[in-house]
């Protein structure tokens, strides 16, 4: 990555109209976390807090490493450990960087009620722009990876911005930039989905039979994308859904319906003025005869 | 034939000042609530000040507009349950609309139309008031799963849908029917208006 980006956007919340440019391929970037590479020492947290100036509360451990238990307004990245017996008795310690995954098609954008408040640019990241956030809380509603959190103090939404003012000037993610054993990649997401590929076939021939790239289409693919060692249960890492897509229920609310009833609204104002001049009012004689 | 000069009481001071409370409540309730339906309806945010602000105040003002509607609610129940000679009325809907209205069975303080409205009403209040606390972010949204939220979401965006839709035919009625709105404003109707329209009414009060 090191030529600077137009961050044009393809996806505005809130917007009718359509945008002059569309997402392009060519200019996709990604964050490739390998699983299989990851230890749990969580620079990249450290990386994210430092580059975001985020400084969350420092709380209290709850049993497991996870460290915050959760993410929160200030912590837009953290590392869930999971500890899975295999079905030959042994253990397997499953890391996994949870965050925004940066959706090609964005149920928090869909969900959103606000103008211009979250936005996805050409190159496939999806960005909160504070000033247009208005606190409803309806990204987290759409989001089908529960990602992110309403601040209590300011009343806006947070989350993983994939480094969007770096990649802008040329930069890759902090937390890429910072991670020791490479688990984490920064770049172009065709070379990294084939960089990918590769590191599933290599997991393959050592035994990793289940092996592959999490990067799914319901969503229309994702700029995060995991290599998993059991991408045939991705459930086992913390809930990782395996067919993610915006709810129904979502694509309800948010969908043809709210077009259709809108109209319908209008329509029925329509409808009273026009009877109102066929038909007339429903006057009474004051004089007292019952017509 | 008796007297049909003068007025009859049809409202109290305070049932129309809570009428009109609750009025003034659903027009800035639907207006910033539209304005998070369809982002065609955003610039009605400026009716309470802003995006966030909209936010904040859309369901505080939603809490007092369901209490002063139960109170009126609960007082006018019993007039609305609906009656066999409501269902008749309800059949004939078309001389309703034509204003034959001499073809049309005798009603009492309410017509079929008025009481549907009156449950219209009830039921997309209650739907509103329960799947709004559920989505209330800054208070309670975290009590709930995810997915309750989604379907809070759902119900309150077509309940508020429902609503304003009986707002409109319950708007479009008094200006329809003349001799209504006084009702609401002065608290009296025409001896001859109640007479015409609530025969059943007329002559249970006490004249």
């Amino acid at each position: 990555m090191a030529t600077a980006q137009t961050m044009n956007i393809v996806n505005r919340s809130a917007t009718t109209a359509p945008m002059p440019v569309k997402s392009n391929p060519d200019i996709a970037v990604a964050k490739l976390i390998d699983e299989s590479k990851c230890i749990g020492c969580k620079a990249c947290q450290v990386a994210c807090m430092q580059w975001n100036d985020n400084r969350d509360e420092i709380g209290s451990t709850v049993g497991v490493y996870d460290n915050p238990a959760d993410l929160t307004t200030k912590s837009w990245t953290v590392m869930r450990f999971n500890e899975v017996e295999r079905a030959d008795g042994g253990l397997d310690w499953l890391i996994r960087k949870d965050g925004c995954m940066h959706c090609e098609d964005p149920g928090c954008l869909k969900a959103c009620p606000a103008p211009g408040a979250i936005v996805k640019y050409e190159n496939g990241i999806v960005d909160f722009v504070k000033d247009n956030c208005i606190g409803c809380g309806y990204c987290v509603a759409g989001c089908p990876f529960n990602v992110p959190r309403i601040s209590k103090d300011d009343h806006k939404a947070y989350k993983c911005t994939l480094c969007s003012d770096r990649v802008a000037q040329g930069e890759g993610a902090a937390c890429a930039k910072s991670c020791p054993t490479k688990a984490i990649r920064f770049g172009k997401k065709k070379d990294l989905v084939e960089w990918a590929n590769n590191r599933v076939k290599d997991l393959k021939e050592r035994g990793y039979q289940n092996a592959g790239l999490y990067n799914p289409q319901g969503v229309g693919g994702t700029h995060v994308m995991y290599v998993l060692r059991h991408s045939d249960k991705p459930e086992a890492y913390n809930g990782l859904p395996s067919d993610p897509q915006i709810s129904p229920t979502v694509n309800m609310w948010k969908g043809v319906t709210k077009t259709v009833l809108s109209w319908g609204m209008g329509v029925a104002v329509l409808a009273g003025l026009a009877h109102y001049f066929i038909k007339g009012p429903k006057e009474v004689d004051e004089k007292g005869h019952d017509a | 034939m008796s007297q049909l000069s003068g007025e009859v009481k049809r409202y109290a001071a305070n049932e129309r000042w809570n009428h009109w409370f609750t009025a003034i409540l659903f027009v800035l309730l639907a207006a910033s609530g539209l304005a998070f339906f369809h982002p065609a309806f955003w610039s009605l945010t400026a009716v309470l000040g802003g995006g966030e602000s909209s936010r904040y105040l859309h369901p505080i003002l939603g809490v007092l507009m369901f209490v002063s509607f139960i109170i009126f609610a609960f007082q006018k129940m019993g007039d609305n349950l609906m009656k066999s000679h409501d269902w008749k009325w309800m059949g004939q809907i078309g001389d309703v609309l034509a204003n034959r209205d001499d073809r049309l069975p005798e009603v009492g303080k309410y017509n079929a139309g008025q009481k549907l409205a009156y449950w219209a009403m009830l039921a997309s209040m209650l739907a509103l008031m329960v799947s709004g606390l559920i989505i209330w972010r800054q208070f309670f949204s975290h009590m709930f799963t995810i997915e309750a939220i989604r379907t809070a979401a759902l119900v309150h965006a077509i309940s508020g849908v429902v609503l304003i839709l009986t707002i409109i035919v319950h708007v479009y009625a008094a200006i329809w029917v003349k001799g209504t709105i006084g009702a609401m404003t002065k608290g009296t109707v025409s001896r001859a208006w109640a007479k015409h329209h609530h025969p059943l009414w007329y002559r249970s009060l006490d004249k």
